[in-house]
């Protein structure tokens, strides 16, 4: 039995409403302040390239920072992190949504040719799609009452979320010019995600070699 | 000599769109503090958005005087200079739009020396002053068409490669002409890492077959908007070929030499099955990632400017159509 000598970290109600407040407000506030300043020309040279960028890039941030928070519980300890999960995953779709639908109403305009070409041919943007389109299935099911329905089935489905933070990566990789950029940083901490949680799941112990066999090797 | 080139497009020049419209998104994104928040960002990329990054003033630029032949005036909108001047691919300052303004402000181009020397009877060296003040300087608005599909319409001021060329004197065994950018990595950080430079081999080069070297819309350009070229848009000289992707319009040349083999272009050794040696703006030939049919234009106006258009084959300058008679450019695009 491990002693714990401090008790788990605790927020009183009002803290945790506090803070869910401010992540709200900072959340779709950028969002917004984009939006409107792109609508004004005040997002520089192309305001669309700057808004696909800013949307696309936060999307993966947050979507980072929610793959954190359960890590962070288990080294605080505590149960806090958790509840602040659903919300900023929901973020990360809202995120994406608007990286999409930025790309759709002001990068391709409508040009419905344009549109059906784009998402049917172009690999990197079918793989931007489907994170997409995990995430819709993930925010929708993110319901409480769902969430019971669904029992075991449900946490399988939200494990997709460690499949869509490679793909998202994958996706930014795509679309540069060459490889030594920006996502590379991604892969990393994306790495480092991933393999915290097949730690965390022990498929390393799962598959190690027993010690008889081990000892019987010469080195 | 044959009769007097005219070109396909003879517009004019009272089109001109005012600048103060642009508003720095710098300013916007640094009076956002929240953003400070994240330590993902490479470092390299997205400096702009860190809010205690200073903006570095920019390079100084001097006057030049010029002749505005009128067959070279365009009337589409302008993209604004400051645009212009701050939205620039030049990975050797970086590989973000915003990258090269604020890396390239110190960049040296005084002294600087331009060889033009291959298969030619007599080598010319061009130093700095010779630059501006060897040729007769004329503006020529050109429509620029990235690769990546967005595009600008640019004043530049230069004079045609053609009367360098002559001036060396080509030799019949000449066939194609080889651009190089300097290569100087502690000037240039995007040599010096490869993450800021996006590991791509350099020095930058890039090639055009002398026909295409020696047509009257190749330009070399010393600076636009009546002054001399800021560093990020390829100071002290840069090549400009309106009719082809902007990549082929390599920066900052330091040698020109003529070649009877065709050379090795930058882009088109990094990723042959997405950027050709030709790479002729050709709205019929996607590129594998993305569809050329249309652009973007860059001028004024926000989210809402519906600024897509479509893309012209050569760009619009149809005039150079029988360079690629009988040439399958899907093949060599």
């Amino acid at each position: 039995m491990t002693v714990r000598r401090t008790p788990p970290l605790r927020f009183s109600t009002f803290t945790r409403r506090g803070l869910k407040a401010m992540i709200h407000l900072l959340a779709s506030g950028y969002l917004g302040l984009l939006f409107y300043a792109g609508i004004k020309g005040q997002l520089g040279p192309d305001p669309v390239e700057t808004l696909l960028n800013e949307t696309g890039i936060w999307a993966i941030h947050i979507l980072i920072i929610t793959l954190f928070l359960s890590p962070l519980a288990k080294w605080l300890p505590s149960p806090e992190p958790i509840k602040f999960r659903r919300m900023l995953g929901i973020y990360v779709f809202v995120y994406a949504l608007a990286h999409f639908s930025t790309y759709i109403l002001f990068e391709l305009q409508l040009d419905m040719a344009l549109v059906v070409g784009e998402l049917t041919k172009r690999p990197y943007i079918m793989v931007g799609m489907v994170a997409l389109l995990l995430l819709l299935a993930l925010t929708l099911t993110s319901i409480q009452a769902l969430r019971r329905k669904m029992g075991k089935n449900w946490q399988r489905l939200h494990n997709l979320i460690y499949l869509i933070l490679p793909l998202a990566v994958l996706h930014f990789t795509w679309s540069q010019k060459t490889f030594w950029q920006e996502p590379v940083f991604y892969w990393i901490v994306t790495a480092i995600i991933l393999s915290m949680r097949l730690k965390e799941k022990r498929i390393f112990q799962r598959v190690r070699v027993p010690p008889r066999t081990e000892g019987s090797r010469t080195r | 000599m044959s009769k007097p080139f005219k070109p396909s497009v003879s517009l004019t020049d009272n089109d001109v769109t005012a600048q103060s419209v642009y508003l720095n998104r710098r300013q916007l994104l640094k009076t956002m503090g929240f953003l400070g928040a994240s330590t993902l960002l490479a470092p390299s990329a997205s400096a702009s958005i860190w809010p205690w990054s200073d903006d570095k003033p920019h390079a100084k630029r001097t006057a030049l005087s010029y002749s505005q032949p009128s067959q070279y005036q365009l009337a589409d909108t302008k993209t604004p200079e400051q645009k212009v001047v701050s939205y620039n691919n030049f990975y050797e300052f970086g590989t973000s739009k915003d990258a090269p303004v604020e890396n390239a402000s110190t960049f040296k181009t005084n002294p600087w020396t331009l060889k033009i020397d291959g298969l030619v009877n007599k080598p010319i060296e061009l130093d700095h002053d010779a630059l501006t003040q060897r040729f007769p300087l004329e503006e020529r608005i050109y429509r620029l068409r990235c690769v990546e599909a967005w595009s600008m319409v640019v004043p530049w001021i230069g004079f045609e490669l053609a009367s360098l060329l002559k001036l060396a004197e080509p030799l019949s065994s000449a066939k194609y002409v080889a651009f190089e950018t300097l290569y100087d990595p502690e000037e240039m950080p995007g040599q010096k890492n490869r993450f800021v430079g996006g590991g791509i081999a350099y020095p930058y080069v890039e090639g055009l077959r002398l026909d295409e070297a020696m047509h009257p819309l190749t330009l070399m350009s010393v600076g636009l908007y009546g002054k001399t070229l800021p560093p990020q848009n390829g100071a002290p000289i840069r090549l400009v070929v309106p009719w082809k992707y902007g990549f082929k319009s390599i920066k900052s040349i330091v040698r020109i030499r003529l070649t009877n083999k065709q050379p090795p272009t930058t882009w088109n050794r990094l990723a042959a099955n997405e950027y050709g040696f030709y790479a002729n703006v050709n709205p019929k030939v996607a590129h594998p990632r993305w569809s050329q049919a249309s652009e973007r234009r860059i001028t004024t106006g926000g989210l809402l400017a519906k600024n897509r258009i479509p893309t012209q084959m050569f760009n619009g300058y149809s005039e150079v159509a029988s360079l690629y008679k009988d040439m399958n450019l899907t093949r060599f695009y």
